[in-house]
């Protein structure tokens, strides 16, 4: 006779259910931390070889194609004024250095935070009197990865402006916010676990310092709110729209939380 | 679009074989895929490559389409005399570009 008949299905069941109930409050219980400033590392520590030296390499990096294309649109006259991005800011190797690093900034006229797409669709709107070119638009990343290009290797900068703080804030509320359908928050994977693996990939700290960026997965660059939707859909929690203040106000705070570290603009990614 | 990416070094000396680096632009859609409305995605791809070396055919490829996008093709080959390189792509829907570079051998 078997002596150690098993327990009833009912106590293995709520066996199961308190032990998931206490990793759960035990997880909830180490609060989101801020990652030191000297622990922190870019998704470059942590790429292969073969993506290390793609990115190192501007005639092996794909996204040097799209740089490229940046740099003939920052010279083509375009939208009813007929001016160039050339015609005003002149060289964008000299007038474009550093900018990225301080993007998102405060715009007046929106009250709030605009990140770097935002300020190039502005200046086509109200400059060029030109139509605004759509998100992810090959087009609007070829010019923010050449914007951004123009200030790799320089730090992310502090957010000095005080009207950036409220919504500096708000980015933390929303980084730290359990959303979606597995109640997750992006702390909880970015700040308390990373450099373990979710699923057979690699968890990065998620810093945002080389967008936009040519992913192997998207099989070209895309933008980090791109990313931000990729995470969000992870999570099974209902994207934000393209250029909607919640997703500005991510980016902004990802940039704090990784201020004083290196632009690598355009990356390479897995 | 970016024309394409070509890197050879500017001086090699005679003899010694060099790294010739190519990227191009291109989606190199594999004609597997269906839009979220069921319509399947027509493939196009880049089907050939080939090199020629003052005229004479160095390299050549068939490309796939399980190539990723933007295919990067490198290879080597031993420099003879100081001349041009000569790089063709060709493929689907009448997709055809050219580019050159030159080389001093010493």
């Amino acid at each position: 006779m078997n002596r150690s008949a098993p327990l009833p299905r009912t106590v293995r069941r709520r066996a199961a259910a308190i032990t998931v109930l206490l990793s759960v409050v035990i997880a909830g219980s180490v609060l989101a931390a801020d990652i030191p400033l000297d622990q922190r590392r870019s998704g470059y520590a942590d790429l292969g070889r073969d993506s290390k030296a793609m990115q190192d390499d501007d005639n092996v990096n794909p996204a040097t194609l799209w740089v490229l294309d940046g740099e003939a649109l920052w010279n083509q006259k375009a939208g009813a004024a007929n001016r160039a991005c050339a015609d005003c800011h002149g060289d964008a190797t000299a007038s474009m250095k550093g900018v990225a690093a301080r993007y998102p900034a405060y715009s007046p006229a929106r009250n709030g935070p605009i990140d770097l797409e935002q300020r190039i669709n502005l200046c086509r709107s109200e400059q060029q009197q030109a139509t605004p070119l759509p998100f992810e638009s090959r087009d609007l990343l070829a010019l923010t990865a050449y914007v951004g290009r123009q200030s790799r290797g320089m730090p992310i900068a502090q957010a000095s402006d005080e009207r950036l703080k409220p919504f500096i804030e708000a980015g933390r509320k929303l980084f730290t916010q359990r959303l979606g359908q597995i109640d997750l928050s992006c702390a909880q994977c970015h700040d308390d676990n990373w450099g373990k693996h979710l699923a057979g990939s690699f968890l990065p700290q998620g810093h945002p310092n080389g967008y936009p960026l040519y992913r192997l997965e998207w099989q070209g660059v895309g933008s980090l709110q791109r990313r931000l939707r990729n995470c969000l859909i992870g999570m099974r929690a209902e994207p934000y729209a393209f250029g909607s203040s919640e997703f500005v106000v991510l980016e902004l705070f990802l940039m704090q939380r990784a201020r004083g570290m290196t632009i690598e603009t355009p990356a390479v990614r897995p | 679009m970016a024309r394409p990416l070509i890197n050879v070094p500017a001086k090699v000396k005679r003899g010694q074989a060099f790294e010739i680096k190519t990227l191009i632009s291109h989606v190199m859609e594999t004609g597997y895929r269906y839009t979220t409305v069921g319509a399947r995605i027509p493939r196009d791809i880049v089907t050939f490559f080939s090199c020629s070396y003052n005229g004479e055919e160095i390299f050549r490829a068939d490309l796939s389409p399980a190539i990723s996008a933007n295919p990067f093709i490198t290879f080597f080959t031993v420099a003879t005399e100081s001349g041009t390189l000569e790089f063709k792509w060709v493929g689907d829907n009448g997709f055809s570009e050219i580019a050159t570079a030159t080389i001093v051998v010493e």
